[in-house]
């Protein structure tokens, strides 16, 4: 009984301002879909930095003939010094793997990433390219200590920290992510003051029907709760429109077109979708119940 | 059943108090008139009986509790036993007649069986039963007025309390209002009517309180409305 009798309630309410209903879920579901676009950011973007930090390597190049580093001395590295290296590096106890590059191997590389420009291949030839020893290390934070071992050693033109190279990558992507964060803030603040706003109408509206609760000694609680749920569903709601347009963001946006277009990088999966989920319907509920509830303290008479 | 003891109240935006010095008793069963011109005290009189106002001084007593020692949650309780009628009957405009009866019950949380059957008894009590499912705007003053003290009544409440509520109806229509007044004065209910209507005071002999300026001026048993008689 009772349970039929709120729903009619709730009903009436939210029928009655159709419009401002309408305009509450709308402002909601956006406001959570950004929040979704930057918790998804913050994903990808640590998605991307276990990738990369993972292949991120110290590039040891050796001298070649054309090499005009000081410690060359005009001379390629010798089949000794090569090997020599070559075994040092594989007992140092920072490093973890090493891998030897020959000129034939970083021309054939060369030629695999820059297929589409057959100008810039057809200009070089494999003895334009250094040879290097590829050394991936247990922690990445250690490349000064390994560099420093390496530096001037003879045969070796220049050691080169793959990291730092992908520094600016990182800061752009970090200043994406904290401007996908602003927005969601903002819209986040508009969707609360929304959805304030929408409940204060409605308690209006129904003033009369209020003042007679009172009067006949309905407790506050049966006279707030429509009121409270009115907000809640715009949460609810909104969060499973955000949801599914994040869903739809993976599936278009990222499966379909960034996969293809930047293929030697890694992507949200499905797990990170789900994860981002239950924190919709969380800030969707929390903000949108807090805002009903407070704005009713304010403006409803109990 | 009701006592106020030394009550005062004082809005901070006027100079005089709405009530001053007031020592009102009423046992249960009563019938009590509270009489005086506009801004005598009579509306607020009743707001505080209903925790709708605090004195500012003094001591307001509602079926033997005092009620500035009433939480607030408990207030919703405290009103559930008195009915009110008003002038303007406060009926819900988009609600029927049984729709608005039931409203009274439904927001305390009264069972659809309980409501099926007591609203209709309810409503032939007033002499309503043709009109169940009217709504109110179908219906003349003192049928919405009816439909009103039914609402009021729905719950057996210990006391009614009536605010004018003759005061949109003419002569006629007020007599059966009256009628339908003590008859439910006679079931047990104490009622305390405050009015202008010197004919009906005066057709009743009920006790009358009379109000002047926030103080109580009379207060007689069979009494009458009682300007310059």
């Amino acid at each position: 009984m009772r349970a039929s009798f709120f729903l009619s309630e709730i009903g009436i309410g939210l029928r009655r301002n159709m419009t401002m209903t309408i305009a509450m879920i709308v402002t909601m579901a956006l406001s959570l879909f950004l929040q979704a676009l930057g918790l998804g950011m913050t994903r990808q973007v640590s998605a991307m930095k276990d990738f990369w930090y993972d292949r991120v390597e110290i590039s040891v190049y050796l001298c070649g003939e054309s090499s005009v580093g000081a410690t060359c001395g005009g001379t390629p590295v010798t089949d000794e010094q090569r090997r020599e290296i070559g075994d040092d590096l594989r007992q140092m106890p920072q490093v973890r793997e090493v891998f030897y590059e020959s000129q034939q191997d970083a021309y054939d590389r060369f030629r695999e990433q820059f297929a589409d420009s057959p100008d810039l291949v057809d200009n070089v030839t494999a003895d334009a390219l250094p040879e290097s020893y590829r050394v991936s290390l247990h922690d990445p934070e250690q490349f000064e200590v390994v560099a420093s071992a390496l530096r001037d050693r003879p045969g070796i033109e220049q050691v080169q920290d793959q990291k730092a190279l992908l520094e600016p990558f990182f800061r752009i992507l970090n200043l994406f992510q904290f401007g996908a964060w602003a927005l969601a803030g903002s819209a986040l603040l508009a969707a609360v003051l929304l959805v304030s706003n929408t409940v204060r109408v409605s308690a209006f509206g129904r003033r009369r029907e209020v003042g007679i609760m009172r009067l006949v000694g309905a407790s506050n609680w049966t006279i707030q709760l429509p009121f409270v749920l009115e907000g809640l569903l715009a949460g609810v709601v909104g969060a499973v429109i955000a949801s599914g347009g994040l869903v739809a963001v993976k599936a278009i946006a990222v499966d379909r077109f960034l996969r293809e277009e930047l293929p030697f990088t890694a992507f949200i999966g499905w797990g990170d979708v789900l994860w981002v989920v239950p924190w919709l319907f969380l800030t969707g509920i929390v903000l949108a119940g807090l805002a009903s509830f407070l704005t009713l303290r304010r403006h409803l008479r109990v | 059943m009701i006592r106020l003891e030394h009550v005062g109240k004082s809005y901070p935006t006027s100079t005089r108090p709405a009530l001053a010095d007031v020592d009102v008793e009423i046992e249960k069963g009563e019938f009590v008139f509270l009489v005086g011109s506009s801004g005598s005290g009579k509306s607020t009189f009743l707001r505080l009986l209903l925790k709708e106002e605090s004195p500012t001084s003094g001591k307001v007593y509602v079926a033997g509790k005092d009620l500035s020692r009433l939480s607030q949650w408990k207030v919703p309780a405290l009103r559930r036993s008195i009915g009110t009628v008003f002038q303007d009957f406060r009926l819900l405009p988009n609600k029927t007649v049984f729709q608005n009866v039931a409203f009274a019950l439904e927001v305390i949380g009264k069972p659809r069986q309980t409501i099926a059957q007591v609203v209709p008894e309810v409503l032939d009590l007033v002499g309503l039963e043709g009109k169940v499912q009217r709504m109110p705007d179908e219906l003349s003053g003192g049928e919405q007025q009816r439909v009103a003290i039914a609402r009021a009544f729905v719950n057996r409440p210990m006391i009614l309390l009536a605010d004018e509520p003759t005061g949109n109806l003419d002569p006629s229509t007020s007599v059966g209002i009256m009628k339908l007044l003590d008859r439910i004065n006679r079931t047990g209910t104490t009622v305390v009517m405050a009015t202008h209507d010197a004919a009906i005071v005066d057709s009743m002999r009920r006790r009358v309180v009379e109000l002047s300026l926030g103080r109580v001026v009379r207060d007689q048993t069979r009494g009458v409305y009682g300007y310059g008689a």
